[in-house]
């Protein structure tokens, strides 16, 4: 990194104050190439140059480590004013940053710009489970917590472990830390163990559920978005069933804290023209994702929001203190 | 026919020059390693496995040189067996009894020809029935819950642990090390760390290929060096070699029933080749009776171990391709490998990862030809390798060793834990303790605390949820009687400690 680092260092001297936006943006995807967030920054990358919103190929530098948090680092100690970086950020970003998982860290010290494209959270209950709605199951556990036990392809604590409980909380129960869950080795797993009737019901992604949809084994109860999710019609939302709770593993930026507001636009802006462009719609539909398009302040105050509730939720089971 | 679908996919993949030349080279070295005695095929898979990484192969590619290595080395086992009257590896110790005597009677090319057709067809049967019941088998995996997998993998600890020493107390004592190594680094439920002793190194755990080389490579070292690397000579001579039509065909029922009787021995789970040569054994030794006169020299009693350890073979990857449970030594082996390279055993790699798994079985059904071709007309090159000094030999095991660990991680600890390891395993050794559990151990310790903790969760706390279906109670019975039964089977089953299968 530190050469890189060097070389914007000087290139940025040397080009003096006015001449930033004729500068190569830098996109960091804070893990290897091939996951969540490399996808992200080279997909928004190349679309966002393609569509004309930079007029310079976006640069990908992969920068792995401590699940986010040594990017994180580099851009609040190093990078605080460059307005020529954005990072690929997801759920778990938020998630952690929530659970202090980032040795101390906080979301304030850097904007979150927009999130353009969300792997829906889903619940999902076995073909043949008594529980016919969000309603009946929500209450069976409100009833009696022993009765369902949860499966999800995340660990105790985990964004999968926390979607049942926000509706849990919506449908009335006080004390969450009677839920039973179970993380598994992914979603796949998760969802097996409940066809089984080992577990009451599955949380996860709708990507991960798919193939089990197609194969009839099992009732997806929600789907945690605003509006029923293209291609799957038939599954209601949560929210139309009466449990506000959008959740999922949403794909978006964030840019660090020192800069203008003028640039938080400006990014806020290209971020909306890629979410409008078609070469994204085909993007998003190749890799299971569902549009959800918040941008600027609106999506900042969606994760101000988040991460009070899952640090308040993750408080009350015990993940952290 | 979905299952001509899946072949033709599988196919596809196989017959690409790249894969085909892995599975003739697999084939090739897994014989010699066979062949070889004191290198079988749990630790001729964990010398080869740094390779794969070396080389960078995918998924598909390592595995189908693994696994032709694997079947290539149930094939060799019997050339020593037959010439030198000591077993290339423990499954083929069931082929000395009647192999060595018919060589002495200066048949011994009969025996070698003989031999490696009635491994054909095991191999070959075993590899069909793989075929069809696989993705069967793969449903099977709804029904088994936390208990239930508790409960699996206690069996697989038992019969393994039963059959891999004379002594039930040191197979579990061997278990039990296992366990406790599986336990070191971070606690997946409260993030604590556990018997890491403040070193960084240990927080991810112990890597099981590290401990798997360093048990079986490295230790094998310690043992050569000890025993000053004396060379080893051909007992008896090989004349020309023809084939014996007339034996071939009267042993053809034997070869058939034995290779049921292995398949079905190789699917139990921990149970492996050597149960599957023995039961096939004694089976047709009963079926014969008094007048078969197993034991001097007869083709029955050829054909019968050799069809029923290769037929094993195949048995043992079907728990593991569908359940993630290895069916013997090797099979756990090839495990370690699959969770290395990100595949995940279960029902869900038939439909998530065909490829992989068709591309396999087409690979074992085109390396078993290849074998036998290897194995009959090309017999005398590998009884030329037995000729080979052990001391060129062992000093290139242990560059693959080194080389291989340090390429998976690139961390010079893990070299000296595998040396540890290597320690570990000679001092096991040397005081009968089995080496296999260990093995077990470290690579199922973790799953089966998981999903004795997810049992818990579930049931609140009531550990009578770990026997309350009938599949759980099934399992245990199985279990216990694994782990008891060899006490009392003992004076049948003489044989030696060295377990590499």
């Amino acid at each position: 990194m530190k050469p890189r680092f060097l070389k914007v260092m000087i290139t940025s001297a040397v080009l003096g104050f006015g001449a930033t936006g004729a500068m190569a943006a830098e996109c960091v995807a804070p893990a290897n190439p091939g996951g969540g967030w490399d996808f992200t920054c080279r997909q928004i990358g190349k679309i966002m140059f393609d569509i004309g919103a930079v007029d310079k190929p976006v640069q990908v530098t992969n920068m792995a480590g401590g699940g986010g948090g040594l990017a994180f680092n580099h851009v609040v100690a190093e990078r605080n004013e460059d307005a020529d970086l954005i990072v690929a950020a997801s759920t778990a970003t938020s998630t952690r940053l929530a659970q202090n998982a980032y040795a101390g860290m906080t979301a304030d010290q850097v904007r979150f710009v927009g999130a353009i494209g969300i792997d829906p959270g889903v619940i999902v209950v076995a073909a043949d489970s008594p529980h016919k709605n969000l309603a009946d199951l929500l209450n069976a556990v409100v009833a009696d917590p022993k009765s369902v036990t949860f499966a999800g392809g995340s660990a105790v604590g985990g964004f999968d472990h926390m979607k049942p409980l926000m509706l849990l909380q919506r449908a009335g129960l006080t004390d969450i830390t009677k839920v039973k869950y179970i993380g598994l080795d992914g979603g796949g797993d998760a969802i097996t163990q409940t066809i089984g009737g080992f577990t009451q019901a599955m949380t996860g992604d709708m990507s991960e559920i798919v193939g089990f949809l197609k194969a009839g084994d099992i009732r997806v109860l929600a789907v945690l978005t605003d509006e029923r999710v293209a291609g799957f019609e038939d599954i209601p939302t949560a929210v139309e069933q009466g449990f506000d709770v959008v959740a999922g593993n949403w794909r978006g930026l964030y840019i660090p804290r020192g800069v203008s507001d003028e640039t938080f636009d400006m990014w806020a802006g290209r971020l909306q023209k890629v979410a409008d462009s078609d070469e994204w719609k085909e993007a998003m539909a190749a890799n299971g994702l569902a549009p959800f398009t918040k941008v600027g302040d609106e999506f900042q105050g969606y994760i101000d929001n988040l991460i009070v509730e899952i640090r308040q939720m993750s408080k009350d089971i015990g993940v952290i203190q | 026919m979905e299952i001509i679908d899946n072949l033709a996919l599988g196919f596809s993949i196989a017959l690409s020059p790249y894969t085909l030349i892995l599975a003739v080279v697999g084939c090739f070295l897994g014989t010699i390693i066979g062949a070889l005695p004191g290198l079988g095929p749990s630790n001729g898979v964990a010398i080869l496995i740094p390779i794969t990484f070396t080389l960078g192969l995918d998924a598909t590619s390592a595995l189908v040189l693994m696994t032709s290595v694997y079947y290539g080395a149930m094939y060799g086992g019997r050339i020593s067996s037959i010439l030198l009257n000591i077993p290339g590896d423990e499954p083929a110790l069931m082929t000395t009894l009647d192999g060595y005597p018919m060589a002495k009677a200066g048949r011994s090319g009969d025996a070698l020809v003989l031999s490696g057709v009635a491994s054909f067809v095991g191999a070959l049967l075993a590899t069909v029935g793989l075929m069809l019941l696989a993705p069967m088998l793969a449903r099977v995996a709804y029904l088994f819950g936390p208990a239930e997998y508790f409960a699996l993998y206690l069996l697989a600890f038992c019969t393994l642990g039963g059959m891999a020493s004379n002594n039930q107390a040191k197979a579990a004592l061997a278990s039990c090390i296992g366990l406790g190594i599986a336990m070191v680094g971070i606690d997946s439920a409260s993030g604590m760390p556990r018997l890491t002793g403040g070193n960084l190194h240990l927080y991810d755990g112990i890597d099981f290929l590290v401990a798997i080389v360093g048990l079986f490579a490295i230790a094998e070292v310690f043992f050569f060096i000890e025993s000053h690397g004396k060379n080893s000579s051909i007992g008896v001579k090989l004349g020309k070699v023809t084939i014996p039509w007339k034996d071939i065909f009267d042993t053809k029922w034997t070869m058939l029933r034995a290779s049921g009787v292995g398949f079905i021995a190789g699917i139990l789970p921990g149970a492996g080749a050597s149960l599957g040569s023995f039961m096939a054994y004694m089976s047709e030794k009963a079926i014969a009776g008094e007048k078969g006169g197993f034991g001097t020299g007869v083709a029955k009693g050829i054909a019968a171990p050799e069809a029923g350890n290769n037929a094993a073979a195949g048995g043992a990857l079907v728990p593991m391709l569908t359940l993630g449970v290895p069916g013997s030594g090797t099979t756990a082996v090839l495990l370690a490998l699959l969770m290395t390279l990100n595949i995940t055993p279960g029902p869900t790699l038939f439909t998530d990862r065909p490829e992989v798994v068709w591309g396999l079985i087409a690979s074992l059904l085109i390396a078993n030809f290849v074998l036998l071709l290897m194995n009959v007309p090309m017999v005398k090159i590998f009884v030329r390798v037995l000729m080979v000094p052990p001391w060129v030999l062992l000093p290139g095991v242990t560059m693959v060793s080194f080389v291989g660990i340090y390429s998976l991680s690139g961390s010079y600890f893990d070299l000296l834990l595998m040396v540890g390891f290597g320690v570990l395993g000679y001092v096991l050794r040397k005081l009968d303790i089995p080496t296999v559990p260990v093995i077990l151990g470290i690579l199922l310790g973790g799953n089966m605390e998981d999903a004795l903790r997810r049992a818990m969760v579930i049931s609140d706390g009531e550990w009578t949820y770990l026997y309350s279906s009938p599949i759980a109670i099934g399992l245990w019975i199985a279990a216990i009687v694994g782990f008891v039964a060899p006490m009392f089977l003992r004076s049948v089953l003489r044989k030696p400690q060295r377990i590499t299968d």
